[in-house]
């Protein structure tokens, strides 16, 4: 039998039912913006110097790496996989190109040798999950442990020190220019070109239909195997950039040192808004989320709560996020449904 | 009309594992030519269609574009050769907006290779209007009617400029004018130089449409004829190679006591104040409009979704809303829709599906028996005649026909008195159509209760003691067998009857 046909001219339903959507997702990053501004509103009414700049350049400075690991990471969650590995590659490079740096290698050499590190590990992960259809989960908890062997292997129970490393270095991860530290300009660069392709160039909006539907995107002739390999490529060479700039904020580091810090950053990236089955969410959304996640800790210290709750709300932050989404789009859903019954 | 045709397959083969899905099958397709496609389920359509999509490769034979042979490296190859193809179930982004789906990586440039969105909303809102559609571009393509996803599926095939438009049942969920606008899309396109396939189950469409068809029955290539000339009977009679019964063979049977019982049943916004009763051994047919709320209704009685108001009594027995359990404990079955999302599970084996519904009873001490579960599936797939190789195969592997067979034995093992079934025969075969009607007549003459919700109206006059019409939410009419007429149901269910 029939479905009742919208007569051409009511175009204003499906308009509004479209607002509504628009509305929810950047309520996301709305809501992110609103639930910082409380929370750097009370802590600093509670005690003045979190807003010192001093206290900001020093939340800035914790983002920066995890906000920078976020954009690398929601690349990958939009395809709907997940890259586990990068809190191992992290440890690995900042180690690795310390040895280099304190035996004397280039400041310039270093840094590409870390990205180098680091897109070997993701073109690894990518190989095994588009190629050889293993599923993500599997793959970057193997490449994780493997990783943190060679790391421990390579470290031996040594310490890289903050004397050894070239003064260039160190100025890199502390430094600034015109009051802005270098390392969340840095982040701000690379989050802004990753968002603009991804939302601007026809390959960009690829990742998205693979996450959304790779079926769909199979048959649309999308690329999807290469487009996979890309998103663990481009993670793989941040959480490298990041294992350089990790060495040259901190100075010392010991094998391992970015232990736990994938699970972090998969937080960051959901709490940012990009949905774990893919296809939804901006890496924006992502680096607000690492923001949010970095503030409550500086918050804590400051509020002195003892920092175990950092972990305990941390994971609430989490809940509550993928249950609002939830939430979220069962509403939506049925607005949508409604309206195109009765529109 | 060129000497070459556009697009043609020559003896092809194509088996997957032990089945044979084409053998030594040809066909050819003229620009400026609508081509059917007709056959039963498990005839091969749907390989031949995707061998002609470049998803499957043929294992022998060849594919010719305009009488060169190719090889399609996938389905982008195949795009690339000008080859679109409409599938059955929508293909699309759910997240994204309608306007990315239909532009997905050909989408208008400007400066740099960025987007340019501006001309993609345009050339959508263009392509729309030249189907004459109100769909807003920038609409994500999550909570579109299934109607308007494939509008979207065909305003993406027809802004690639489609050489060669193949059509898998396109208008197997598209409403009357729907069908009429699509028709005279593809008539047009088929005036500018396209060539035509298209697939579906409804005859008169083939008569209506085409110019040609090619019959396949069990992946044989059985004729390629003109359309005139020919007759429904004809056309039957090659698809399944014998002579049909009669459709539709509602035998009376007796009519017993009040077995499903719904009062005033309302879900806010989705349907209101709806009563009705069903008899043992009585077949009633919900019938209405695409989104007149029946689904819903059944999804309801179920326990699937909730009820705001009213009750719902199956043998005199009260039902809490909200649980299936509950609805099942007491003896409803349903037949939902949609049986590859909702209906199946696709990975699983045909014996592992048709258990599923019966675990407790399968046990034997606290492990499931898969002798037991054998046995059942064994049972059931003689009892209704499923075709299949071995009980162990996924039910992907089935044609939809002998899916929804295995939908039914599901159902009708946990022993029903009540049986609701959601369009049981949507995208079934002619043949296997027959089987589930006689099938549905026999369990109401063994005194089940069957509430059948079915958009075909001739199976609704056919097979119905009781005609139920609802219209936007709410029953609009209740005709006996002798009142229910195409008229006086299409009349209610348009929301004009008085």
């Amino acid at each position: 039998m029939t479905t009742a046909t919208a007569p051409p001219e009511q175009v204003s339903p499906a308009r509004s039912a479209r607002n509504l959507v628009d509305l929810v997702f950047r309520a996301r990053e709305l809501s992110l913006v609103i639930a910082l501004a409380v929370l750097v509103g009370v802590t600093a009414g509670v005690n003045g110097n979190f807003l010192s700049s001093q206290g900001v350049q020093d939340i800035l400075l914790n983002t920066s790496i995890l906000a920078l690991l976020a954009v690398g990471q929601s690349m990958v969650v939009i395809t709907r996989n997940l890259d586990l590995s990068v809190g191992s590659v992290v440890g690995l490079v900042a180690f690795v190109t310390g040895d280099f740096l304190a035996s004397g290698g280039g400041i310039v050499p270093a840094v590409l040798l870390g990205i180098a590190i680091g897109a070997g590990c993701g073109l690894l992960n990518g190989l095994l999950v588009s190629f050889c259809r293993v599923p993500a989960l599997v793959v970057t908890l193997g490449t994780l442990y493997v990783i943190q062997g060679v790391d421990h292997y390579i470290a031996h129970g040594r310490q890289i020190n903050a004397v050894n490393l070239p003064p260039g270095l160190l100025s890199l991860g502390n430094g600034s220019v015109l009051g802005v530290p270098y390392l969340p300009l840095i982040t701000l660069v690379i989050m802004l070109a990753i968002g603009y392709y991804l939302r601007s160039y026809a390959s960009g909006r690829e990742y998205y239909a693979i996450g959304s539907s790779p079926e769909a995107a199979r048959l649309a002739g999308v690329p999807v195997r290469r487009r996979i390999l890309t998103a663990y490529l481009v993670s793989g060479c941040l959480a490298g950039l990041a294992g350089v700039l990790w060495l040259a904020r901190f100075g010392t580091v010991i094998a391992d040192s970015a232990h736990g810090w994938e699970l972090l950053v998969v937080s960051a990236v959901v709490v940012g808004g990009v949905a774990i089955t893919g296809g939804v969410g901006s890496v924006y959304g992502a680096a607000l989320g690492a923001l949010l996640l970095t503030t409550i800790g500086s918050a804590l210290v400051v509020l002195r709560v003892n920092s175990f709750w950092q972990q305990a709300i941390t994971g609430a932050l989490l809940l509550l996020a993928i249950s609002v989404d939830r939430v979220l789009a069962l509403r939506v859903a049925r607005l949508l449904r409604n309206r195109s019954r009765h529109g | 009309m060129s000497d070459a045709p556009a697009l043609a397959l020559s003896n092809v083969s194509k088996s997957f594992g032990a089945v044979r899905a084409l053998r030594d099958v040809s066909l050819e397709l003229f620009a400026g030519e609508a081509h059917a496609l007709a056959g039963e389920n498990g005839a091969g359509k749907s390989t031949l269609v995707k061998t002609l999509a470049g998803v499957h490769r043929p294992d022998s034979g060849q594919v010719l574009l305009n009488g060169e042979p190719v090889v399609f490296a996938g389905p982008a190859d195949a795009q690339q050769a000008g080859v679109a193809v409409i599938y059955q179930e929508p293909t699309l982004f759910p997240d994204l907006s309608v306007a990315e789906n239909i532009f997905m990586g050909r989408q208008p440039r400007r400066s740099l290779g960025r987007i340019d969105r501006k001309a993609m909303h345009d050339a959508t809102r263009e392509l729309f209007g030249r189907l004459g559609v109100a769909l807003d571009p920038e609409q994500p393509s999550r909570g579109l009617s299934i109607a308007d996803q494939q509008l979207v599926e065909i305003a993406k095939a027809i802004s690639r400029d489609a050489r060669v438009l193949v059509m898998d049942e396109p208008t197997a969920a598209l409403s009357g004018n729907e069908v009429a606008r699509l028709f005279s899309v593809v008539e047009a396109l088929r005036e500018h130089g396209c060539a035509i396939l298209f697939i579906s189950h409804r005859l008169d469409e083939i008569f209506e449409l085409c110019q040609r068809v090619t019959t396949l029955r069990d992946g044989e290539w059985i004729a390629s004829e003109p359309v005139s000339g020919l007759t429904h009977d004809d056309l039957v009679r090659r698809m399944v190679g014998r002579e049909l019964g009669t459709l539709y063979p509602k035998q009376d049977a007796e009519v017993g006591e009040v077995a499903l019982q719904v009062e005033r049943l309302t879900r806010e916004g989705v349907f209101t104040d709806v009563s009705f009763e069903v008899r043992r051994g009585e077949i009633v047919a919900l019938a209405g409009l695409v989104g007149a709320g029946r689904s819903e209704v059944a999804r309801a009685i179920f326990g699937v979704d909730r009820w705001d108001a009213g009750a719902v009594s199956v043998d005199g027995v009260r039902l809490p809303a909200g649980s299936p359990t509950a609805a099942m404990g007491a003896g409803l079955a349903l037949v939902p829709e949609d049986r590859r999302q909702q209906g199946l599970v696709m990975e699983l084996s045909i014996e592992r599906n048709i258990g599923l519904t019966g675990l407790r009873d399968l046990r034997k001490g606290v492990t499931i028996s898969r002798k037991a579960e054998r046995d059942r599936a064994k049972d059931w797939a003689v009892r209704l005649r499923l075709k299949f190789a071995r009980l162990s195969d996924g039910v992907g592997v089935l044609s939809g026909g002998n899916q929804q067979k295995v939908v039914l034995a599901k159902w009708l093992a946990t022993g029903p008195s009540v049986l609701i079934v959601d369009e049981p025969t949507r995208g079934i075969d002619v043949g296997t159509k027959a089987e589930v009607h006689r099938l549905l007549s026999e369990l109401a003459g063994q005194g089940i209760a069957v509430l059948m919700i079915s958009s075909d109206l001739p199976e609704v006059l056919g097979m119905a003691d009781r005609v139920l019409v609802m219209h936007e939410g709410r029953l609009t009419a209740e005709l006996s067998r002798a009142e229910a007429t195409e008229e006086s149901v299409m009349t209610a269910a348009t929301g004009r009857a008085a």
